[in-house]
């Protein structure tokens, strides 16, 4: 399998085998990834990280899976400072950092950023979030996070919880929780729904999405909760935002009626949808989920700049 | 009993097998009637061979390529016949290929190819029956082909 000089633009881009290789790959970067193990394999690399959008975990854990790696990182966190804000076209900025960089990672607030960016690129383009669309490497994450702790992915079920209509992970992860034939229940508030493209994605796998506003129904059989933020910023008006902005909660009196090995994930950061008591349960995963980003992004960063095997 | 009907054309174009209610949407693309001052007929829901369907026909002008794809876009199952003094010179049945680029544009506000950036728009039809195309950029689909032709 050949990962060599390829763009990771959208999860759709990659088959079942190239996700199950990379989430392998990605459990044998953990030793590097915690430190206990060091390397130089891409020493003499250089990463362009352009965050043209806050990001807090991406950027640094690629700037850290980058450094772990031997490599070196050059880049901005915030494009106020930058020919952007100039007027420059976002073509003209890629151009100029391809000729500076061997691969780049882009957060961008336009859906579509990174597939053009792409195609103004000869190194390759990780797309680290482009507006409500794709984020690939999120969705990586989720996947190896669910893998790690219940050994599979194929059978569990996934409840994914929140702002299902503007979280971009939930959409690739329901994409890609039904290529591993997971099952899945959506639970949102009414004007939260999940897509009807997702949905029939979804079936287009054979997986059958049940949809409900029940949470302390749907919470007793699942394995997996996956709780998102309602991201002010994706709200078209601040009035349907404050109209569901606290719709749910989840606390440990909601995960009482939990199974035991139920596992809490959100992608960070949360605001008031999780108790912070959930935290010291054995259920909150979504700190281990946070770090999980690293070894997957080293596992990314290796394959596509070509580092040998460990 | 007189009856009122469309008369053949002597030069100009007409378009047949137009989806059955999408003959306004079909002018709205060749932008018509800016675009001429000649006669132009719309004849809606008329019984055909194989059910109802809208037929255009515009005098004194030939569409070009580009007005073909863009037909197919809204009207995938249309025939484009060229008359020339009143005789049927050409006959295309208007194909919708793979890719989509520069005819429509994304109906998503905030996709890159609505921002100021060197690229057309470009769609993959996603189906044909119904017809669904997705932007290449953003992936959504847009829900209204006809409203974002360019």
């Amino acid at each position: 399998m050949n990962f060599k000089n390829r763009d990771i633009i959208s999860i759709k881009d990659f088959s079942k085998e190239e996700i199950e290789y990379i989430l392998e790959y990605a459990k044998r970067m953990i030793p590097y990834a915690n430190g206990e193990k060091h390397t130089t394999l891409l020493k003499q690399h250089i990463l362009a990280t352009l965050f043209f959008e806050p990001s807090t975990r991406t950027r640094l854990s690629f700037e850290s899976a980058m450094h772990r790696l031997g490599g070196n990182v050059i880049g901005f966190a915030d494009p106020s400072g930058t020919s952007q804000k100039k007027g420059e076209s976002l073509a003209d900025t890629i151009r100029m950092a391809d000729s500076y960089s061997d691969a780049i990672v882009i957060r961008h607030p336009q859906e579509g950023a990174a597939r053009l960016a792409a195609e103004f690129s000869e190194v390759p383009i990780l797309n680290a979030g482009d507006g409500a669309g794709q984020h690939p490497t999120q969705c990586l994450l989720d996947l190896f996070t669910i893998l790690t702790e219940k050994k599979k992915i194929k059978g569990n079920k996934v409840v994914l919880l929140g702002d299902l209509k503007y979280g971009r992970t939930v959409h690739s992860l329901a994409y890609a929780l039904s290529l591993f034939k997971a099952d899945l229940t959506f639970v949102s508030p009414e004007t939260l729904k999940m897509p009807k493209e997702v949905i029939n994605e979804c079936k287009e796998f054979g997986v059958e999405p049940v949809s409900t506003s029940n949470l302390e129904k749907a919470i007793k059989e699942a394995d997996v909760l996956y709780v998102t933020r309602i991201q002010k910023e994706r709200f078209p008006d601040a009035e349907e935002y404050n109209r569901v902005v606290g719709s749910y909660k989840v606390d440990n009196t909601l995960l009482q009626q939990a199974k035991q090995d139920l596992i809490v994930m959100h992608p960070l950061p949360r605001v008031v949808e999780i108790d912070p008591e959930v935290d010291k349960t054995n259920h909150a995963l979504y700190f281990k989920q946070a770090f999980n980003g690293l070894p997957v992004r080293m596992a990314l960063l290796s394959l596509i700049l070509g580092g040998k095997k460990q | 009993m007189k009856e009122l009907k469309v008369t053949p054309i002597k030069d100009g174009t007409v378009i047949d097998h137009i989806t059955p209610g999408h003959a306004l949407k079909v002018l709205h693309v060749l932008k018509i009637p800016e675009t001429t001052s000649s006669v132009v007929s719309i004849l809606m829901n008329v019984n055909g061979k194989k059910g109802k369907k809208d037929i255009v026909k515009i005098e004194n002008r030939e569409l070009d390529p580009k007005e073909l794809d863009k037909i197919a876009l809204i009207a995938p199952k249309a025939t484009i016949n060229i008359i020339r003094e009143y005789d049927v010179v050409k006959k295309h049945i208007v194909e919708l290929p793979n890719e989509v680029v520069g005819l429509t544009k994304c109906s998503n506000p905030t996709c890159i190819s609505n921002a100021r950036e060197p690229v057309e728009s470009r769609f993959h039809v996603v189906s044909r029956d119904p017809l669904r195309i997705k932007c290449y950029y953003c992936e959504r689909e847009p829900e209204d082909i006809a409203e974002g032709i360019i």
